[in-house]
């Protein structure tokens, strides 16, 4: 008993440890730690080493058609990478915001042909694909409990039949009366990817600056604790459903007006899996409680370089393949050393 | 000593400035019963503790007075009046709050981001970041915590009893009157525990009134003013700390186990 309270006594309002009295490190590497330990730094790192790596050794790098292929290639997957990090944040995924992807042209296409004008009809197609299909992803994982890699594979899937029904499987043309505000949408060359980063940047400030990120956050960090602060946790899982498909029908569209021809070929299954390498490249965790947007911007940018590059080289497309996926694991390596490193600086400098 | 098989439980006197009464609460899942017919009486300003077995049932009874469930059937008077709780917001609001065992704090968010969780200051859209940071630090220094170096650092990066402290602070923050704690000394060595004890003594001197849920009896007589006891769902024992003593509650969840051993053997045999 007596040690109890002599312990007590010596400090006894002490909670943690005694403040490190370690020698402070210098200004430069105090700078160079601070620029680290912003999860987006080492996938910055990475695009950039790949760019002096091929503006060096490949000619054709460096030159406007090369930049405006990197920029199409990136625009889409980035697009519905948004809506990956918002759902991987709080724990869950979709797997078939590639098959909204499919579907959404043929749908605006619809409502073009029925008369209602261009620009809504694409406002009504994303509206309402993304409310009725992320809606009935989150219902499904919220109230019945299904784990949402499953829920999307079946919706997905049912999406995918849906759209081979209406359209027989066959191509259709954009409808002549949109392709006039079809330049604004996709069609011109950067438009797409101006979209995009618009979208990254807006959504960036809501996932770092609003309640809705900040919950977003919570309901993957703690499902339990974020449930008994009184956070609507299910209201939050909906919500970014619905968002991803949302964005699963903008990406669909803007490329539909880019290829100019609606395609039953286009998004699906292999459009999701990219896009996903770009998200955890980025530095989004798989496990949930964090993620990017900015870092899925420069993952996705990491992917299309190396597509580009590699193209230009003219290295086969069978060959690239492998390329592809060795890249994929030494970027995504590269990013989990990385991280290592700066959490084990983080928690070395803790109060 | 009371024994918990008599249904004249000797129990404490109502005050009239009762701050908080619950009256016949049961809870019922299904076919189990998790709580048969509780009574309980907080004071205004005194800090009760909750004692009793391991699934008794003391947790799903904050669970209950907190607003996160509803009972089955009976009710909680706040300062005399009946309240209806359906959601942990509106209790809170009313001025109850909770520190749950798990402590309801985000690993990833910082000690200022999770002080405000859910009670967040917002300049629509955006959060009002600076303003929190330098209220939640306030709120720190105000309560006696002295080597939260940063409001700025990741929970995910605190010790235990950094975590409960700020997890306090929190309900602090939001002007509660009653403050649930369940189990607010679990996994905490010596040390943290005392310091814990310290802040539950602090709260009490603003006027808090508590109810406080533990399993270690020399910290409940410690701090807590009287002691209840949680037994087959319902409150088998309500004495002020003058009145009982360590070895009496000892003995009362001995007895329990005695029990239980005698029956093992019973139907063993």
């Amino acid at each position: 008993m007596s040690d109890v309270s002599e312990t007590a006594e010596r400090s006894p309002e002490t909670f943690g440890t005694a403040p490190d009295r370690r020698r402070g490190p210098s200004v430069l590497s105090r700078a160079a730690t601070m620029f680290l330990k912003q999860r987006e730094a080492s996938v910055l790192a990475i695009a950039v080493i790949l760019f002096i790596y091929f503006a060096t050794t490949t000619p054709a790098f460096v030159s406007h058609g090369s930049f405006v292929n990197i920029a199409q290639y990136m625009a889409p997957y980035v697009i519905i990478g948004i809506g990956l990090v918002l759902l991987m944040v709080c724990g869950e995924i979709d797997l078939s915001v590639g098959f909204v992807w499919m579907l959404s042209p043929y749908v605006m296409h619809f409502f073009i042909d029925s008369g209602v004008p261009t620009f809504l009809a694409i406002v009504i197609t994303i509206v309402l694909l993304a409310v009725v299909i992320g809606g009935i992803n989150g219902v499904v994982t919220t109230v019945f409990g299904v784990p949402s890699l499953i829920t999307t594979l079946g919706t997905g899937y049912i999406i995918f039949g849906y759209a081979l029904t209406i359209s027989s499987a066959q191509q259709i043309n954009l409808p002549p009366e949109s392709l006039g505000l079809g330049r604004w949408f996709g069609a011109a060359p950067w438009s797409e990817i101006i979209w995009a980063t618009v979208l990254v940047l807006i959504f960036h400030v809501i996932l770092t600056r609003t309640r809705w990120g900040l919950y977003t956050v919570s309901v993957g960090g703690n499902l339990l604790g974020a449930r008994e602060a009184g956070i609507k946790v299910n209201r939050i899982k909906v919500g970014n459903f619905m968002m991803c498909a949302g964005f699963g029908a903008v990406a669909g569209i803007l490329e539909a007006f880019k290829n100019n021809i609606i395609d039953p070929s286009a998004g699906q299954l292999a459009v999701v899996l990219v896009a996903l390498a770009g998200v955890v490249i980025g530095g989004t965790a798989m496990l949930g409680g964090s993620g990017t947007v900015i870092g899925l911007w420069l993952g996705v940018l990491v992917l299309a370089i190396l597509q580009d590059g590699f193209n230009l080289r003219g290295i086969s497309s069978n060959k690239f393949q492998i390329i592809l996926g060795a890249a994929i694991l030494l970027a995504m390596i590269a990013n989990t050393y990385l991280t290592r490193l700066r959490n084990a600086g983080r928690l070395q400098s803790k109060a | 000593m009371s024994t918990p098989e008599t249904d004249d439980v000797p129990m404490t006197a109502p005050k009239a400035d009762d701050i908080l009464r619950v009256e016949h609460i049961s809870k019922r899942y299904g076919a189990v019963t998790a709580l048969v017919d509780v009574n309980l009486r907080l004071e205004q300003g005194e800090v009760l503790g909750l004692i009793g077995d391991n699934g008794a049932g003391k947790s799903t009874l904050i669970k209950i007075i907190c607003g996160f469930q509803p009972p089955t059937s009976g009710r909680i008077l706040l300062n005399g009046e009946e309240v209806h709780l359906h959601s942990v917001t509106q209790a809170r609001s009313l001025g109850i709050d909770v520190v749950y065992q798990d402590l309801a704090l985000v690993p990833q968010l910082t000690v200022y981001q999770n002080m405000f969780l859910n009670r967040e200051q917002v300049r629509w859209p955006l959060l009002r970041n600076r303003s929190m940071r330098k209220a939640a630090k306030e709120q720190i220094d105000a309560i006696g915590i002295t080597t939260l170096k940063s409001v700025d650092l990741e929970v995910a990066s605190l010790s235990g009893g950094q975590r409960q402290a700020i997890a306090v602070a929190r309900s602090v923050y939001s002007d509660a009157k009653v403050l649930l704690l369940d189990e607010p000394l679990a996994a905490m060595g010596v040390k943290e525990g005392a310091a814990i004890l310290d802040l539950v003594r602090g709260l009490k001197d603003k006027g808090i009134s508590i109810i406080m849920i533990a399993h270690n009896y020399g910290q409940v007589l410690e701090v807590c003013d009287r002691v209840n006891l949680l037994q087959g769902g319902k409150i088998t024992f309500d004495k002020y700390r003058r009145d009982t003593s360590l070895e009496e509650l000892t003995e009362m969840v001995v007895a329990e186990y005695r029990k239980a051993l005698e029956e093992r053997h019973r139907s063993a045999s």
